[in-house]
């Protein structure tokens, strides 16, 4: 009977396998892509380099919820919160502490991670949409945290906090948008890098294992409850980088910037990125920031419902988002080389 | 020989063609998103969202706009209004004023709603020198000109509308003996702090306080509480919910005190109908604007305009619904502003402008009520009347009131 139930619970978020290789892209595209990244904020203009900085922070936000639901299979609608608790660190010690910027983002990261990690502790025991339902109210009470009276003397309460932007160190001859977006591009990396060799790694195989088949995972000598509440201090603690390097770049943090829309966008963009798709984090970026734009520029009265068809269109025509394209791309190219 | 000639004469005429049209070079200034046939304004407002109700706002500013434009423009040059959703985020926000100031290339960022979103900007576009003209928030930061120059308000700020209830109270009731209940917010404290400002030496008239946080369910026990106090003068300075909850249990508990209710709680529709009418007699309240839906000003000038207005250019739009009467002033304001400029359409002329109002009364707002801005007064609204609310309609009364320290 309990059995069974178990079976219920855990069978409904079944994420499809992927194979380790399938997780990244060829060394010959990334070099591309990066060589590209390079040098494209020299020929733009300084907005669209702000926007391609927050593509990249984005990014870096859905990569982590990659990694808790593409890799560990843990749902989580609670990532704003992280994301809020790391932005809030930074601006907090830039502000009142005078920390300097780039210091504050592995801070950001070791607070975000306590959190995520003694959230997880307790979240173990719930599964699939119970688990998604719990880090919601995590989501939704977060904004209503961040605007309580005694902390209010660190958060300015609604009023926010305004954050100095930061100018390009050493004199460099570059503006403060193209240093950020440089600045931006090189964590993005490491970060890309790092959780490209975590999921490869022993613990990256637990978390899949985890993903997979839980009961199978633990006969095989795996710490279920250890790998899944690493994975969700992890994740928590690459959003809370990100969120960290979202307030340098807006250069301003109040609780209305992250309510529980944050967390559905974050989501959407794994989504439509390719769950479990690690490069696909960084387009399904690109689609939350530049979509609802498209879709404003359509109509204005009606931008939500224009967005929604946009939407329900990717995910009927490409359902496995991202990588799905990138997949088809691969083979058609082969095809072009064996002709 | 011939050809120094020839290069004699062009220079000649050049020099003859530069001499005449130089002065008119001279007349006309432009900045980026100024031309001879073109203004580009830039606004955001949410469209989406949980606060997208104030989107009419949005739509209303571009019908006012289109209709400048089948009038001929301003001095001659139509305005293009580019309005983007922010969606009441501020990271949207400044994505999307950066797209206005940068890709756009607007000439000034108008109206923007929202003190979050404000702050966000704020400091962006007064680095870049761009006019962040008339913001629709009621924080009183924005009246700052000293540390920022490019920042303006509109309406009145919250501590104004608190100084305008202590002068009333100082000439009506001297001998008044205040209780206050406020919301712990950006909100209720500048409220707070404009009251007691505006009771000068007598801020001891206040003998109770209490505060609530918006998560509270109910607000019975506060009210309850002041009215131990013994106070005769109840301020309430709630949002709608709280201010319907309030007028209520004051009812309840058949407490006679002479309320007095903040201007954005003072809607009839959202606020006095559910907290019953027979409740809510004798309400005290201030106004800044005309309400639409008051019988009184069918055959007003000004009104029978904003009429006429809607029913050609923006008939879907709701005249009940006060955001519309607020972005017809706010757009009629950028209008007079525009007009004013003439042929030197740059930006520092548009803040000089703008602090430049002498006596202006757009249409909607009450009769009395005008628009004054100065070098070190960037605060356009800061006179309200005091209305009484009796049957199911507010009655105005007295004179119009100034909320400025000064006077």
């Amino acid at each position: 009977m309990s059995a069974a139930a178990e079976d219920t619970v855990t069978e409904a978020p079944a994420v499809e396998a992927v194979p380790k290789r399938a997780m990244t892209l060829g060394t010959g595209t990334s070099l591309v892509i990066l060589a590209a990244l390079l040098v494209t904020p020299v020929f733009v203009k300084n907005f669209v380099v702000f926007q391609m900085t927050m593509v990249m922070i984005y990014g870096i936000a859905v990569l982590a919820l990659n990694i808790l639901t593409g890799g560990s299979g843990q749902f989580s609608l609670g990532q704003s919160a992280f994301y809020a608790l790391g932005a809030y660190t930074s601006a907090v010690l830039m502000e009142n502490f005078n920390v300097n910027y780039a210091l504050t983002l592995p801070i950001a990261g070791l607070v975000s991670f306590g959190a995520g990690y003694l959230f997880g502790k307790p979240a173990l025991r719930l599964s699939g949409i119970y688990l998604a339902l719990a880090t919601f109210a995590l989501a939704v009470a977060m904004p209503q945290l961040l605007k309580l009276h005694f902390l209010e003397q660190w958060t300015g309460g609604v009023q926010g906090l305004t954050v100095m932007k930061p100018d390009a160190p050493f004199g460099l001859p570059i503006g403060q948008d193209k240093w950020l977006y440089y600045f931006t591009l090189v964590i993005a990396l490491a970060i890309y890098l790092g959780s490209v060799n975590l999921l490869r790694s022993r613990s990256g195989r637990a978390f899949m294992s985890i993903r997979d088949n839980e009961i199978a995972a633990s006969a095989m000598g795996v710490d279920v409850a250890q790998y899944k509440t690493l994975a969700f201090g992890v994740s928590a603690a690459i959003t809370g980088i990100a969120g960290g390097l979202s307030a340098i770049v807006v250069a301003f943090v109040a609780p209305d910037s992250y309510t529980i829309n944050l967390a559905i966008a974050l989501f959407l963009g794994m989504v439509v990125g390719g769950v479990g798709w690690l490069p696909g984090s960084f387009v399904g970026a690109a689609f939350i920031i530049f979509v609802p734009n498209i879709a404003e520029s359509i109509s204005k009265g009606l931008s939500g419902a224009v967005f929604g068809v946009l939407l329900f269109l990717v995910i009927f025509l490409v359902p496995h988002g991202a990588r799905q394209v990138a997949i088809v791309a691969q083979q058609m190219l082969g095809n072009l080389r064996k002709n | 020989m011939l050809a120094t000639l020839r290069t004699a004469a062009i220079s000649a005429a050049v020099g003859a063609f530069l001499c005449t049209s130089g002065p008119a070079f001279a007349q006309k200034k432009y900045d980026t998103g100024a031309t001879d046939t073109e203004i580009k304004i830039g606004h955001i407002v949410p469209y989406s969202g949980p606060a997208s109700a104030y989107g009419v706002i949005g739509k209303t500013e571009e019908a006012y706009f289109r209709m400048i434009n089948e009038n001929g423009g301003i001095n001659g040059r139509k305005i293009k209004f580019i309005s983007y959703d922010d969606a009441y985020s501020p990271p949207k926000a400044v994505e999307q004023v950066r797209r206005l100031v940068e890709s756009d290339e607007a000439l000034l960022v108008f109206n923007a709603l929202g003190t979050p979103s404000n702050t966000a900007i704020q400091k962006y576009l007064n680095a870049k020198k761009v006019p962040q003209l008339f913001v629709a928030t009621g924080a009183t930061k924005w009246n700052d000109p000293r540390h920022f120059p490019w920042t303006i308000g509109w309406q009145p700020s919250y501590q104004s509308e608190g100084r305008i209830y202590a002068k009333f109270l100082l000439k009506e009731k001297p001998d008044a003996k205040v209780a206050v209940l406020y919301q712990n917010d950006d909100f209720g404290k500048d409220y707070l702090k404009g009251l007691k400002d505006g009771l000068e030496g007598k801020a001891s008239m206040i003998i109770a306080e209490a505060s609530y946080e918006v998560s509270e369910p109910t607000i019975d026990s506060h009210v309850v509480k002041l009215k131990a106090s013994g106070a005769n003068v109840l301020i309430s300075i709630t949002t709608p919910k709280f201010a319907a909850q309030t007028i209520k249990k004051a009812a309840e508990i058949d407490w006679k005190a002479l309320q007095i209710v903040a201007n954005v709680s003072a809607s009839v529709g959202s606020v006095l109908k559910p907290a019953g009418f027979e409740n809510a007699q004798g309400l005290l309240s201030a106004a800044y604007a005309k309400d639409a839906s008051d019988p009184q000003w069918q055959s007003d000038p000004g009104m029978q305009k904003f009429f006429a207005f809607l029913d050609k250019y923006y008939p879907e739009g709701d005249r009940l619904n006060s955001s519309v009467v607020y972005g017809y002033g706010a757009a009629q304001t950028l209008a007079k502003i525009l007009e004013m400029c003439g042929d030197d359409l740059t930006r520092a002329n548009i803040m000089k402008q703008a602090a430049n109002l002498k006596d202006f009364t757009p249409d909607t707002l009450l009769p009395g009520v005008k628009i004054n801005t100065s070098a070190t007064d960037f605060a356009p609204i800061e006179q309200l009347q005091m209305m009484r609310f009796s049957g199911e309609k507010w009655d105005l009364f007295g004179e119009v009131i100034s909320g400025e320290l000064s006077h």
